[in-house]
């Protein structure tokens, strides 16, 4: 069985990012792109699919600007056998004329100008990987249940919903034999866990607890370093620009209101008469 | 593989159709269909009486479907029949529907908005909406708007992006025949009045419910869909931590499952629910579903206490909108300062057995 991948690079979870003064979006206050923790998840279990014999190929795709490679090379040294990228950049739209009033670029996901931005929406990228899992045959997609930069929670969705494959979202276990026809998988889901049984095809976005990713070794990059990463152009996989143009317009980004500046308290008995008569909280 | 073949080949009448949707539009009453969430026993979600109380913000008609099957779904009709300004239900009972898979609910979920042609289709953004949602929207070719925390106008929504650090106004290029949204339960309040006054036993007047046409049930169990195994939920008695009015909330500084417990103590004197970072869930003091961060539940109750917590950005991302946030920890430069209104530069094990005592002296008092 083959099982894809769909890899996003944004900017590090532990950098912090602010607002742009012009409001277009955000920019990271240092410049370091990694994975997407939760793609990460996903490609790691994918990777333990393979170890275990239970995925014969594990494909890594990304769907976005030129950069979006060296995160490839990131999934081809944690053990991806291949890598796909489908370019598609702000300039493709606007290329096509399909950019629309907001004059190109930007999305739910943040502006133009933010050097980890894809110009892309959840649905321009789950019907991206719907036609690569159809050209792979792939018989497992799995993703990540969210990415960092823009929160939607939706790819995994819609791609399912595309395909018409069952979905298992917020995975925390997999369990899957070779040569299985069912993937078992353990759900987070409001109020504890809930187990679902899906037939293959499938698509599974991983949550955190699903796995702890390995780390990737210098000789592994090395090598990764010299492997080629196939580009599939939209046109080569049935795809026109306005297929996947963002829908969404990015009218403006804002910092989240201030807080007051807060207070220390000397002891406990403080703290509990400044709740009852300030705070009115107890 | 069909419907993107199908996508690509019709784009060049995409101009003329998107020309007849946005005159379609106008010219159609607007109307919002409500994806109402329930539970085993038939009560609905406190997230979607949130989501109904978002509804208001759109123009025309509310109108919510539940779906399930046997009694359960029978007693979440009625109850979401007295739900604030819901004018019709539509009931989907079907064994298929039984628990809430994606693919059977957010098939129906499309047929009846292709049959009804509803402006939105919303939910809340629950572990559930999350889940079903997205799928509808594919279903339905459209791009839809995650955790909207501001409805501006029809086609116009405020939504937090890279964890709550910044709030993206995003507006639909072309208007779509149809809007999917799911809106963060924490951001719109509910009417506590109104829903009293809707509840079921105290005299609000309910709305239709209508069972859904049978043609559109007929599908449901050819769909390709996961089975449902089993459920291990939990039931603590305590409120449902993302609608409470008070969470207490244990990071890695409690070191151990053990002393949670006084944590839980401390909740249940205020009446609230208990929380965690991914810190104390990951060191496995507490089950997974009690995290507050950005990829856990989203929290803003009227006291929030955090003992032990740094404060790293994704559990702040799920915390910060509380309106008063205490901090106990015995880090002076914890970032968890940053943002609460009263710190206590505290040993927690000290802080915490005082802190019991003095809310149980206050309680008598009371």
């Amino acid at each position: 069985m083959k099982v894809l991948v769909a890899i996003k690079r944004v900017i590090d979870y532990a950098v912090p990012v602010r607002v742009r003064p012009d409001k277009a979006g955000v920019e990271a206050l240092l410049p370091k792109l990694s994975m997407n923790p939760f793609c990460e998840i996903a490609l790691e279990e994918a990777v333990r699919l393979k170890e275990r014999g239970v995925a014969a190929e594990v494909v890594a795709v990304s769907v976005g600007p030129q950069h979006f490679q060296d995160t490839l090379r990131t999934a081809l040294a944690m053990g991806a056998d291949r890598a796909v990228h489908v370019p598609v950049t702000a300039e493709t739209f606007a290329a096509a004329g399909a950019a629309g009033g907001g004059g190109g670029g930007g999305g739910g996901g943040g502006g133009p100008a933010a050097a980890s931005e894809s110009p892309l929406q959840p649905l321009g990228v789950a019907r991206v990987l719907a036609a690569l899992a159809g050209r792979e045959g792939a018989g497992l997609v799995l993703l990540g249940k969210q990415a960092i930069d823009d929160d939607c929670n939706q790819t995994g969705q819609m791609l399912a919903g595309l395909l018409g494959w069952p979905q298992a979202t917020f995975a925390s276990k997999l369990e899957l034999a070779k040569g299985a026809a069912r993937a078992v998988v353990t759900r987070e889901v409001d109020g504890g866990l809930e187990v679902l049984s899906l037939p293959l095809p499938a698509v599974i976005t991983a949550d955190l607890r699903l796995n702890t990713p390995r780390f990737v070794t210098l000789p592994a990059m090395m090598r990764a370093k010299k492997r080629p990463i196939e580009a599939a152009p939209l046109e080569s996989l049935g795809l026109a620009p306005a297929d996947v143009a963002p829908a969404l317009a990015l009218l403006a980004v804002e910092q989240p209101p201030a807080r007051a500046a807060g207070t220390r308290v000397g002891g406990v008995e403080e703290l509990v008469r400044r709740l009852r008569e300030e705070a009115r909280v107890l | 593989m069909i419907p993107v073949l199908l996508e690509s080949g019709l784009r060049h009448c995409r101009a003329a159709q998107s020309l007849l949707r946005c005159s379609a539009t106008q010219a159609r009453q607007a109307s919002t269909l409500l994806y109402v969430e329930h539970s085993e026993n038939g009560t609905v979600a406190p997230a979607t009486l949130s989501a109904a109380a978002a509804a208001k913000h759109l123009p025309g008609q509310l109108e919510a479907l539940v779906c399930g099957s046997g009694e359960a779904v029978k007693h979440a009709a009625d109850a979401a029949a007295r739900l604030p300004g819901v004018s019709k239900v539509w009931l989907a009972s079907d064994a298929a529907l039984e628990h809430p898979l994606a693919e059977t609910h957010a098939t129906l979920l499309s047929s009846l908005a292709a049959r009804q042609k509803p402006s939105h289709i919303m939910a809340a953004s629950t572990a559930q909406g999350r889940n079903v949602l997205p799928r509808v929207a594919a279903l339905l070719a459209t791009q839809p708007v995650t955790d909207v925390v501001r409805i501006v106008d029809d086609d116009t929504f405020v939504r937090p992006i890279y964890a709550g650090n910044a709030f993206a106004t995003v507006q639909f290029k072309t208007p779509p025949a149809v809007r999917v949204i799911t809106v963060r339960p924490t951001a719109f309040p509910v009417d506590q009045t109104a829903a009293a006054a809707g509840a079921p036993g105290t005299g609000g007047k309910p709305a239709p419910v209508e069972p859904v046409p049978s043609e559109l049930l007929a599908p449901l169990g050819s769909v390709p869909a996961a089975k449902w195994e089993s459920a291990d939920v939990r039931s603590t008695g305590r409120p449902e931590l993302g609608s409470a009015k008070v969470v207490v909330c244990g990071g890695r500084a409690l070191k151990s499952a053990e002393n949670f417990a006084m944590l839980e103590q401390l909740a249940d004197l205020l009446g609230g629910a208990v929380g965690a970072s991914r810190a104390a869930v990951d060191a496995g003091y507490v089950a997974n579903d009690l995290q507050v961060g950005q990829t856990g539940k989203v929290v803003a109750p009227d006291l929030y206490i955090g003992v032990g917590i740094s404060g790293a950005i994704q559990h702040l991302a799920g915390m910060k909108d509380s309106r008063t946030i205490v901090a106990i920890n015995n880090d002076s430069e914890a970032p968890i300062f940053s943002v609460a209104d009263y710190g206590l530069e505290a040993d927690l094990f000290k802080a915490v057995p005082e802190l019991i005592e003095a809310v149980k002296k206050v309680k008598q008092q009371q």
